[in-house]
C-alpha cells in the first residue's frame, strides 16, 4: 500500500504534517498517521489562542483501537481549529491533508526538526519493512 | 519486525484482502479488512468471519476423562453431554486462573479443548502436569488445526446455504461433526461477540476452501479489532486483560463458572475460601468526563486515592461512546459510584454502570 505524501508539505518523525504559508501554517496528520490510526472517532484539539513550544502535544486523535497524541510541529499560538473534524471526524481518515486539517497557528519562529516528503516517505518506508 | 512471527494457514487470504497486519500473541494476524466499525456493525447486524487458527486446540480422550477435566477445570463436566460444549476456567491452587477455555464433547469419552493462543504452551505444561493419576491421553492438535468464527445474526443463514438443516437445527453451544464442501469439519454454536454464530474446526489443508466458501455466502471478513471490540461490549472476559494467574476468578465475575459442588479440583480449596472473601471487582464504567480510557491507565477513587486499574477501554463502536471495563476495589463498585480515570496524568471522571454494556444475543 502506498500513501499520499504531498511535496509541498514539511513533515514531522510522529506523522503530523506542516503547511507553512508565510508566518501563518496549517497542520494535520499524515495519510500514513490516519491509516495506523484507523478510523478516528475522537478528536481532541485546544481551545483558539493557546500557545505551544515547537514539538509540544496539542491534543489528541483516539480510535476504537489507539489513542495517538498529536504533536505541534512548529512554535506558535493556535488562530482556528477545524471545528467539522469534531463533528465529522473521519474528515481525518479520508482527507488528511484537505478537509481533514486540524489547527492553523500564527508562527512564533521555533520549528521542530521537519522532513521534507522524501525523507518522510523513506521514514514510513522504513518502519513498514 | 515480522520475521519471527507465525502465521495461521489463513495468512495468504488476509494479504490477499489487502488486511493490515499486527503481531498478536506471537503471530501475523490481521486486525482489520476494510475498518473495526464497519466490522464491529457487519457482526452485530449481518454476519462476519473471523479466522481464529491461531487459538489452541487439545484432544483429551481416555477412560479417565471425565474425571480428569473435573479435576483440572473449574466447570461440572459431568454435566455436560455428547454435542455439547461448555465454558470453563484452569485455575492455580491459589485460585488464579491459568485460562478461560471451552470444552466441546464430541464423544463419551472423547472432549475437545479451545484454549488461548497465548497461552497454548503454559496451557499445555499445566494439564500435562495433572495427567499421572488419570488413564487420558492428551494431544495438542493446534498446528494442524483451522479454526473459523462465523458470527452474528445473519450467520445461521449463510451457513445453512453451504450445509443446510445443520445450522439451523444446532442448538446453543451444540458440536456436531459433519462434512463442509465435502471434507470433515467441526461446527460448534460457539462464540465469543455477544451474537448467535458458529465456530468451524478443520483441518488446515481444508481452510481457504471453507474461508472462501464463507465469504462467498455472504459473510464479512473481520479482524481482531473488531473481534475485541465485540468481546468488550458484552464484558466477555479476554486473558491478559480481565483474567490473569493473579486474578480470581470472583472477581473476574465469573463464580458461575466455578462449580464447588462438584468435588475436590485444582484451586478448589482456595476458591471455596475466595468466593466470600475477595476484595477487587470487575466493574463496567462509562467515561462522563473528556477522554477515552485504554487499558492499564490507573483508576482514581474522587479523592486520588488508587483503586485499581482499567483491563480494557474504548470508544464503543454500539454505544457510540467511551467505555471500559476496570478492576477495582469492591468498595467502590457500586453501580453509581464516581470514579476517576487517569488518562495522560490527568483525571477524567467516569461512573460506573451495569455489567455488561450489551446484553448477548444468542439463540436459545
Amino acid at each position: 500500500m502506498s500513501f499520499k505524501t504531498p511535496a509541498n508539505l514539511q513533515y514531522l518523525a510522529s506523522h503530523e504534517w506542516i503547511l507553512i504559508e508565510g508566518d501563518i501554517a496549517t497542520v494535520g496528520i499524515s495519510d500514513y498517521a490516519q491509516d495506523a490510526l484507523g478510523d478516528v472517532v475522537y478528536v481532541d484539539l485546544p481551545d483558539v489562542g493557546t500557545t505551544f513550544a515547537a514539538g509540544a502535544e496539542f491534543g489528541v486523535a483516539e480510535s476504537v483501537k489507539a489513542s495517538s497524541e498529536l504533536y505541534l510541529p512548529a512554535a506558535g499560538e493556535i488562530i482556528a481549529v477545524n471545528g467539522d473534524v469534531s463533528q465529522q471526524t473521519d474528515l481525518v481518515n479520508s482527507d488528511p491533508y484537505g478537509k481533514g486539517w486540524l489547527v492553523r497557528i500564527k508562527l512564533s519562529g521555533d520549528k521542530a526538526p521537519l522532513l521534507d516528503a522524501a525523507a518522510y516517505v523513506a521514514l514510513v518506508d522504513s518502519i513498514k519493512h | 519486525m515480522s520475521e519471527e512471527l507465525l502465521r495461521t494457514v489463513l495468512h495468504g487470504e488476509h494479504l490477499r484482502l489487502n488486511a493490515r497486519m499486527v503481531e498478536f500473541g506471537g503471530w501475523d494476524m490481521p486486525v482489520q479488512y476494510t475498518g473495526i466499525i464497519d466490522e464491529h456493525r457487519a457482526v452485530r447486524e449481518r454476519a462476519g468471519l473471523f479466522d481464529v487458527s491461531h487459538m489452541g486446540e487439545f484432544w483429551v480422550e481416555g477412560p479417565d476423562v471425565l474425571a480428569f477435566l473435573q479435576y483440572v477445570t473449574t466447570a461440572d463436566v459431568s454435566q455436560l453431554a455428547v454435542g455439547h460444549a461448555g465454558y470453563a476456567l484452569f485455575c492455580r491452587p491459589d485460585g488464579g486462573v491459568v485460562d478461560d477455555l471451552f470444552i466441546y464433547r464430541l464423544g463419551a469419552q472423547r472432549y475437545l479443548l479451545v484454549v488461548n493462543a497465548s497461552n497454548i504452551a503454559k496451557d499445555w505444561q499445566w494439564i500435562q502436569s495433572f495427567t499421572s493419576n488419570f488413564a487420558v491421553t492428551l494431544s495438542d492438535a493446534s498446528p494442524a488445526t483451522a479454526l473459523m468464527a462465523l458470527q452474528g445474526p445473519g450467520a445461521e443463514a449463510v451457513l445453512a446455504s453451504l450445509m443446510g438443516d445443520i445450522a439451523v437445527t444446532l442448538p446453543f453451544h451444540g458440536v456436531v461433526e459433519s462434512t463442509l464442501l465435502g471434507q470433515s469439519v467441526i461446527i460448534a454454536r460457539t462464540g465469543y461477540t455477544g451474537e448467535d454464530g458458529f465456530e468451524i474446526f478443520c483441518a488446515n489443508d481444508h481452510a481457504v476452501a471453507v474461508w472462501q466458501a464463507v465469504l462467498a455466502a455472504g459473510a464479512t471478513p473481520c479482524g481482531l479489532g473488531a473481534r475485541d471490540s465485540l468481546r468488550f461490549e458484552p464484558c466477555l472476559a479476554l486473558y491478559g486483560h480481565e483474567l490473569a494467574d493473579d486474578i480470581n476468578p470472583y472477581e473476574a465475575r465469573l463464580g458461575w463458572a466455578v462449580k464447588l459442588n462438584k468435588g475436590e479440583f485444582v484451586g478448589s480449596a482456595a476458591l471455596n475460601d475466595l468466593k466470600s472473601n475477595y476484595t477487587r471487582r470487575l466493574v463496567a464504567f462509562e467515561v462522563t468526563g473528556k477522554g477515552i480510557a485504554r487499558g492499564g491507565y490507573a483508576v482514581h477513587d474522587t479523592h486520588g486515592n488508587p483503586i485499581g486499574v482499567v483491563t480494557t477501554g474504548m470508544p464503543s463502536p454500539t454505544f457510540d461512546k467511551p467505555l471500559g471495563i476496570a478492576l477495582i476495589a469492591r468498595a467502590e463498585a457500586s453501580e453509581g459510584n464516581q470514579i476517576d480515570i487517569i488518562v495522560r496524568d490527568k483525571p477524567v471522571r467516569a461512573v460506573v454502570v451495569k455489567y455488561p454494556f450489551y446484553q448477548s444475543r444468542y439463540k436459545k
